[in-house]
C-alpha cells in the first residue's frame, strides 16, 4: 500500500485517477482504517486529503454553508452559523461514534462510506445538502441522495473524490432535526434514522423533506411523507399520516441491530418526534 | 517502502519510520515504546488507545502512523508534569476510580481534554463524552465522580 | 495473644476499613503498567493464530507451504506440535483443533513472523480444506436427538434415554417431597426463561510472550487470573515439566473468570521453541469474541408453589446449559444456586450439561448463578404480583438463615441475606415515588465462594518493612487489600508493605485469582503469614531476653514478657527486631500454605428502577443499589467497586448483551460495536450498602465480594423492566426489538 497525501484537489484527483489498483480516500479515517486493519480492503493507494488547502474550511456561501470534506464532527459543533443552521446534521454528526470519532469523522466520508445506517444521511438528504465531486473530467454537483447507490456502493467514477458539501440557505422559520435510535445511548449503528426538515409559514408547514435511515438499502427520501406534514402544524393526524407512510415506505433487513418488524414500527416513532423537534424549532427561530 | 515522519510527541521533537499501514497505536507501541495507549479493539470502539491529535482527542487506532507528520501527539505518558500528578490522575487514584486499569490511559488523555474544552461539565457531559471510552470494571461511577471532583478541585472550588 | 485467633466480631481495626491509594496507582495512572501486551524481548517475532470459519468441519487437510516460503515467516504450527499425550485433552483441542473444528473461531494453525501484520498476512496463505458438517448453536436444539452430533462418545450414565449425545450429564440436587409441596400451595405458577451467552469483555485482549528453548526450558508473560494453573497447563500441552517453565503475570486488563484458561499461550510457547525466538500473541478483540470464553446460554424452567400468606411450599427448577463444543457448562453450579437464598422444605434443580458449535465457555463471574437467579427470582417476582404481596417482604419471609438447610445439601452457617433484605427495605430508593412508564424491580443472589491452595511469603526486612509474596494476581485491588491486612495484623503502616504477585517460581502452588477467593484465601494467608512472622519475632525476643519463647506476647505492635514471671524487660518494637535480624539469628520471614476451607458464601440483594418507552422499547436505567453482604470489608472503596462493577455487567446483560449466530453457525457481533457493553452514558450512579456479617471462617470476618454482584442484576432488571412495561420478559437480552414485540403481542 502506498500513502499520499497531496496539497491540491488536482494532485489528489490524478493521484487517484492515475492508480490502476485500489484506492481509498482517506479523510477522517474512522472507517477506512477498520476496512485496512479487518482485511476488508487491501487498497493499493491511500490518499490523503487533510493537508489540501482549504479542505478544513466551511465557508460561507449564498446563505448556506460550503463544508470541505475534512471538516470534523466536532469542527461543525464548534461553528455556530452551520449549527444554527442546520441542528439536525450537527447533531447526526456529533451521533456517528465517540468523542475521539467525531474528531475525525466527516460529513463526506460518512456519504462516501454508503452505510445504508450512515447517520449524518438523511438529514443532509432532508437539508437537500448537494455535493461537488472532483475528477478527471472535471467538477459535477449533485445531491446527496445520490450519492450512495446501495451498501458500500457510490455512483463516483474513478478517481473522483467529494471535495465538499453545500448546506443551502433556508427560510426564516425553518428547523430540521434528526432522530436515531440505538439500543445503548451512545457508540451503536442507527438501528433506524429518522431526519425531517421543514419550513413554516405562519404555524402551517410550507415546505418539507423526510428522510429515513437503514430501513432500506440506501436512506430513503420521502416524498410522500413530506406532502403529509406539508400544509398542516403538525398535528397529531398529519403525523400519524407521516408515521403509516414512513412505515410503509420501510424495506429494512432481519440482522443483529433489528429487526423487520421492529425497524418498520420504529421509522413511524421517529419520523413523528423528529417532525414535532423541527416544528418546535422553526417556531422558536421565528 | 517506509515513510519517515517528524512529529512532536508530549512536547518532544519525535521522528521514526512506519509503514504506510501502519497506526499510530502501534508506532507508539511498537516502535517508540510507549505503551500507555492499549489496544482494546483496534476499532476505534473502546478508547483505551485514545491520544490528543493537535489537541483533540481521538483512537490512536483509526490514525495512520503517516498521518502524525508536522502535527502534535500527547499521550498518557506526558499528563503527569515530572513528579506531579495532574488533579485528574491524583483524583482518580483517591477515588479508586480503577480495577484493573487498562482502560485508564484512555480515560484520562480523554477527561483532560474535556476540562480544557468545559471546565465545567455535568455529570450528563461527561458521561456522554466519555461514551467511548469503555470500561468493564467500575460501572463508571468512581470514575465520573473523580472527573467531576477533579474539575472542581481546577475551577479552584473545595471538593 | 493466640496466633490463630478468629476475632473478627470484636476486633477494633486500624489499618482495615480504611481506603488508602492503591499502591500500583501511580504506575497506573501514568501508563507504566505493564499489561499483556506492553513487554517486549530482543529478537521477538510475533504470532497469529488460523481460526475456523466454519461451525463445524472435519480438517481434510492443512497446507503451511505457501505461509512458510514467506521471508517474514519463521515457523508454523498445528496439532501436530503439540503434546498427543497431554492429559487436558478438550484444553489442548480448543487451544489448537485436530480432526475437527467445532466452532467459527476455532484455532488450527498459528504462525510466527516478524511483525504481527506479516503473521497476519501469512495466515492467508495456509491453505485448509475442510469437509463441512451440520452444526447447531442453540441449546434446545442441540438437546434433540435429532441434532448434529459434536462427538460420538456421548455423554455419561447420568443422562437419560432418548437425549442427544450432545447432553454430556444430568445433576440433580434438593430435599423433600415436591409434590407435596406444590399440593400445599395456594398459587402454583410455571416459566420458562432463555438467556443469551454473555462475553466477560474485558477490554486488554489475551496477550503473552513466550521464550522457550529446545531443551523444555522457559518463561511466559502473560495476563492471567492464574499463572500457576495456566503454567501447568502449558506444560501439559506442550509436553515439558511444569517447573521448567517460569510464568510471569503481567497487570491484567480484567478478567472476570474469562482468563483462568489458556488459548494462545501453549501456541506461543510451542511457536517460540520450533524457532528458537520469543514470540509474542495478541489477540484482536474479533478473536476474543470468537475464541475465548463467553458464558453459557440457557433455557430454563421454573415452577414455584406458594401460600396466599407469602410462604413458598416448593420450587422446582430445570437448567439446561449449553457450554459450547466440550463439556463443563456451569449448570451443576447453577442448579445449586437456583433457590439458595430460600429455606425451602421441598426442594429440587436439576441441570443438564450439553455441548454445541459454540466457543468452549469460561467462568465468568459467579458462573451459572445469575441465569439461575433471573428464573427463579422472576417467577417469584410474578407471585408477588398475582397475590399483591410485597416482593421484599416475601423474600425476608422465605429467606435462607442460618441452621436452615440449602437447597444444594448443607446446613447454613451465619449468613447475611436477612441483612441485605432488611438494608434494601430501609434504603431510601424503596420507597422513592416511580414516574410514567417506570418500573422497580428486586431480587436476591447467592455465591458459594471458593478458599483454593494458597500460599505466601512475608519477608521482613532491617528497616523494619515488609515485602509480601502472593501468589494471585490482582484482578482488582487486592495487593492494596493484603498491604491492609498485613499492615493490621503487623501493627505497622500500610505504606511499610509492598505486595508483589510473584512468579511461578517463587511460591508454592497458587489457585487461580477466582471464586471470590483472594481477598479470603490470601487475605487469611497474608494474616496467618504475618502471625508466624510474629511468633518468630518473639522468638528472637525471647533470645535476646534470655527467657522462654512463650514467656514472650504480642501486642500492642510489640514484643512484650508475659507476666511477671517473665522478668522485666523493655518491650522491643516490631522495627527494632526488624533491625536486630542479623544477629539474633538471621532473615525472618512468616510463611503460611494451605488448602483454606472457611469461605463464607455472600448474598445480595438488588434494587432497580426502569423506564421502558412503550413506542420503541427502549430501557433505561435510572436508579441502582447494591446491597450485599462483605463480611468485612477490607478496603470500602474497592468492595463498592465490585460491588458496581458487577451490577453494571448485569445490566449489560440484562439489556443488550448477547452472542447473535447467524444460520451458518458465525458468530454475527465478534466486536464492542455490536456486542453492548454499557458506556458510560448508559448508567446511573450506583449506590452501594455494604452490609457486614463476619464470616467465621476467616479472621477478620472477610467474604469474597466480587462474584454475588452480578447475581441478583439480570432478575432485579426483569423484574424492573415486567414491571414498567406491563409485560413479564422472559428472555436475556430485553433488547427493544423483544420489548416492543412483547408489548405488542400483549396488545394483539
Amino acid at each position: 500500500m502506498r500513502y499520499e497525501s497531496p496539497s491540491t484537489i488536482t494532485d489528489a484527483v490524478t493521484l487517484l485517477a492515475d492508480e490502476p489498483g485500489m484506492t481509498r480516500v482517506l479523510a477522517g479515517g474512522t472507517d477506512v482504517l477498520v476496512q485496512l486493519r479487518s482485511g476488508m480492503a487491501e487498497p493499493d493507494l491511500v490518499v490523503d486529503i487533510k493537508r489540501i488547502n482549504g479542505i478544513y474550511d466551511i465557508a460561507e456561501e449564498a446563505g448556506g454553508y460550503r463544508v470541505g470534506a475534512a471538516v470534523s464532527g466536532a469542527m461543525l459543533d464548534e461553528h455556530a452559523g452551520v449549527k444554527a443552521a442546520w441542528p439536525g446534521i450537527v447533531e447526526a454528526a456529533c451521533l456517528v461514534g465517540s468523542t475521539q470519532v467525531h474528531a475525525r469523522a466527516t460529513l463526506c466520508g460518512n456519504l462516501c462510506n454508503a452505510s445504508p445506517a450512515a447517520d449524518t444521511v438523511p438529514p443532509m438528504i432532508a437539508a437537500g445538502a448537494i455535493v461537488r465531486i472532483h475528477g478527471p473530467n472535471g467538477d459535477r454537483e449533485i445531491p446527496v441522495e445520490q450519492v450512495a447507490t446501495g451498501p458500500g456502493k457510490t455512483s463516483l467514477g474513478k478517481g473522483e473524490m467529494i471535495g465538499s458539501v453545500f448546506l443551502p440557505s433556508r427560510p426564516e422559520r425553518s428547523g430540521d432535526a434528526y432522530l436515531r435510535f440505538i439500543p445503548r445511548t451512545e457508540m451503536d449503528i442507527a438501528v433506524v434514522g429518522a431526519a425531517v426538515s421543514l419550513s413554516l409559514d405562519g404555524d402551517t408547514i410550507a415546505d418539507a423533506r423526510v428522510s429515513l435511515g437503514a430501513v432500506a438499502p440506501t436512506a430513503l427520501l420521502l416524498e410522500e411523507g413530506a406532502a403529509a406534514l406539508i400544509g398542516s402544524t403538525a398535528d397529531d393526524a398529519a403525523l400519524e399520516k407521516l408515521a403509516a407512510l414512513a412505515s410503509a415506505a420501510c424495506n429494512p433487513i432481519n440482522d443483529k441491530r433489528g429487526t423487520i418488524e421492529f425497524r418498520t414500527d420504529v421509522a413511524g416513532v421517529l419520523a413523528k418526534r423528529a417532525t414535532k423537534i423541527a416544528f418546535s424549532r422553526a417556531k422558536g427561530a421565528a | 517502502m517506509q515513510i519517515h515522519v517528524a512529529t512532536k510527541i508530549n512536547g518532544d521533537e519525535t521522528e521514526y519510520l512506519c509503514d504506510p499501514d501502519e497506526t499510530l497505536l502501534d508506532v507508539l507501541r511498537d516502535r517508540l515504546g510507549l505503551t500507555g495507549a492499549k489496544e482494546g479493539c483496534g476499532t476505534g470502539d473502546c478508547g483505551a488507545c485514545t491520544v490528543t491529535l493537535d489537541g483533540r482527542a481521538v483512537c490512536s487506532c483509526l490514525v495512520l502512523g503517516a498521518e502524525a507528520q508536522g502535527r502534535e501527539i500527547g499521550t498518557v505518558e506526558g499528563i503527569a508534569q515530572g513528579e506531579k500528578l495532574h488533579p485528574l490522575q491524583r483524583k482518580m487514584l483517591e477515588h479508586a476510580a480503577l480495577q484493573c486499569g487498562i482502560c485508564t490511559p484512555g480515560i484520562l488523555v480523554a477527561a483532560k481534554n474535556l476540562l480544557e474544552k468545559n471546565p465545567d461539565p455535568t455529570e450528563t457531559e461527561v458521561r456522554f463524552w466519555l461514551a467511548g471510552n469503555l470500561c468493564r470494571c467500575t460501572g463508571y461511577d468512581k470514575i465520573i465522580r473523580a472527573i467531576m471532583d477533579a474539575a472542581a478541585e481546577m475551577r479552584g472550588e473545595a471538593a | 495473644m493466640a496466633f490463630d485467633e478468629y476475632d473478627s466480631e470484636n476486633r477494633i481495626f486500624n489499618a482495615v476499613g480504611t481506603r488508602p491509594v492503591r499502591p500500583d496507582g501511580i504506575d497506573k495512572v501514568t501508563g507504566r503498567a505493564m499489561f499483556g501486551a506492553d513487554m517486549s524481548a530482543p529478537g521477538m517475532l510475533w504470532g497469529a493464530v488460523l481460526r475456523s470459519p466454519h461451525a463445524h468441519a472435519r480438517i481434510k487437510s492443512i497446507n503451511t507451504s505457501k505461509a512458510e516460503a514467506l521471508s517474514q515467516v519463521k515457523g508454523v504450527v498445528t496439532r501436530a506440535d503439540f503434546n498427543a499425550d497431554a492429559d487436558e485433552q478438550d484444553v489442548l483441542d480448543n487451544c489448537m483443533a485436530g480432526e475437527k473444528v467445532l466452532y467459527d473461531g476455532h484455532a488450527l494453525a498459528a504462525v510466527a513472523a516478524t511483525s504481527r501484520r506479516a503473521a497476519e498476512k501469512a495466515l492467508r496463505l495456509i491453505e485448509v480444506e475442510y469437509e463441512v458438517l451440520p452444526h447447531v448453536t442453540d441449546v434446545d436444539e442441540a438437546m434433540q436427538p435429532s441434532a448434529p452430533v459434536l462427538r460420538d462418545v456421548g455423554g455419561d450414565e447420568s443422562v437419560p434415554d432418548g437425549l442427544s449425545k450432545n447432553v454430556m450429564s444430568m445433576c440433580e440436587f434438593g430435599h423433600g417431597d415436591i409434590e407435596k409441596g406444590f399440593a400445599e400451595a395456594d398459587l402454583v405458577m410455571e416459566k420458562s426463561f432463555k438467556t443469551a451467552a454473555a462475553h466477560q469483555g474485558y477490554i486488554e485482549p489475551h496477550a503473552c510472550l513466550a521464550s522457550l528453548g529446545a531443551d523444555g526450558r522457559g518463561e511466559l508473560w502473560v495476563c492471567t487470573q492464574g499463572h500457576f494453573y495456566i503454567r501447568n497447563l502449558c506444560a501439559d500441552i506442550i509436553g515439558i515439566d511444569s517447573t521448567q517453565l517460569r510464568v510471569v503475570a503481567s497487570e491484567i486488563g480484567g478478567g472476570f473468570g474469562g482468563k483462568t484458561t489458556v488459548f494462545i499461550e501453549p501456541l506461543a510457547l510451542a511457536l517460540s521453541r520450533k524457532t528458537n525466538r520469543p514470540v509474542k500473541i495478541m489477540m484482536n478483540r474479533s478473536e476474543v469474541f470468537r475464541a475465548t470464553g463467553p458464558t453459557s446460554s440457557t433455557s430454563m424452567d421454573i415452577k414455584i408453589g406458594m401460600k396466599k400468606d407469602g410462604t413458598m411450599t416448593a420450587g422446582l427448577a430445570v437448567n439446561r446449559f449449553q457450554g459450547g463444543a466440550y463439556p463443563g457448562a456451569p449448570v451443576d453450579m447453577g442448579a445449586m444456586c437456583s433457590f439458595a437464598c430460600y429455606a425451602l422444605e421441598n426442594v429440587s434443580s436439576v441441570g443438564y450439561d450439553v455441548i454445541c458449535n459454540r466457543p468452549k465457555q469460561a467462568a465468568y463471574r459467579a458462573p451459572g448463578s445469575p441465569m439461575a437467579a433471573f428464573a427463579v427470582e422472576s417467577v417469584i417476582d410474578m407471585m408477588c404480583q398475582e397475590l399483591d404481596l410485597d416482593p421484599v417482604e416475601v423474600r425476608l419471609k422465605n429467606a435462607s438463615k442460618e441452621g436452615t438447610k440449602a437447597s444444594y445439601g448443607p446446613r447454613w452457617p451465619r449468613i447475611g441475606l436477612i441483612e441485605t433484605l432488611e438494608a434494601a427495605k430501609n434504603h431510601p430508593q424503596y420507597s422513592a415515588p416511580l414516574g410514567p412508564n417506570q418500573g422497580r424491580g428486586i431480587a436476591c443472589g447467592f455465591w458459594f465462594n471458593h478458599g483454593g491452595e494458597t500460599s505466601v511469603s512475608l519477608a521482613l526486612s532491617q528497616d523494619g518493612t515488609v515485602a509480601l509474596s502472593v501468589g494471585t494476581p490482582d484482578i482488582g485491588g487486592s495487593r492494596a487489600s493484603m498491604c491492609l491486612m498485613a499492615a493490621e495484623e503487623l501493627g505497622i503502616p500500610y505504606e511499610k508493605v509492598r505486595t508483589t504477585v510473584v512468579d511461578t517460581a517463587s511460591l508454592g502452588y497458587n489457585d487461580v485469582s477466582h471464586g471470590s477467593r483472594v481477598t479470603y484465601a490470601s487475605g487469611l494467608a497474608t494474616i496467618k503469614a504475618a502471625r508466624d512472622a510474629k511468633q518468630k519475632l518473639c522468638g528472637r525476643a525471647a533470645k535476646i531476653w534470655g527467657i522462654p519463647e512463650d514467656a514472650v506476647v504480642w501486642e500492642d505492635g510489640m514484643a512484650k514478657p508475659a507476666g511477671h514471671n517473665a522478668g522485666q524487660h523493655e518491650p522491643l518494637s516490631f522495627a527494632e527486631l526488624c533491625g536486630d535480624m542479623g544477629q539474633t539469628g538471621g532473615p525472618i520471614s512468616g510463611h503460611f500454605e494451605a488448602t483454606p476451607e472457611g469461605a463464607g458464601v455472600s448474598f445480595a440483594t438488588h434494587l432497580v428502577d426502569a423506564e421502558v418507552d412503550p413506542e420503541t422499547g427502549a430501557t433505561r436505567v435510572t436508579r441502582y443499589t447494591v446491597c450485599q453482604d462483605a463480611g468485612k470489608a477490607i478496603h470500602p472503596s474497592y468492595v463498592e467497586g465490585q460491588f458496581q462493577g458487577g451490577a453494571a455487567q448485569g445490566i449489560g446483560w440484562a439489556l443488550n448483551e448477547e452472542y447473535v449466530y447467524g444460520e451458518d453457525g458465525r458468530l454475527q457481533n465478534a466486536g464492542f460495536l455490536d456486542y453492548r457493553i454499557p458506556v458510560a452514558s448508559d448508567l446511573p450512579m450506583i449506590d452501594c450498602e455494604i452490609v457486614e456479617v463476619p464470616n467465621p471462617g476467616h479472621p477478620y470476618g472477610v467474604r469474597g465480594v466480587g462474584e454475588t454482584s452480578i447475581v441478583p442484576p439480570l432478575a432485579a432488571i426483569a423484574n424492573a423492566v415486567s414491571r414498567a412495561a406491563g409485560v413479564r420478559m422472559t428472555e436475556l437480552p430485553m433488547s427493544p426489538p423483544r420489548i416492543l414485540k412483547a408489548l405488542k403481542d400483549q396488545d394483539g
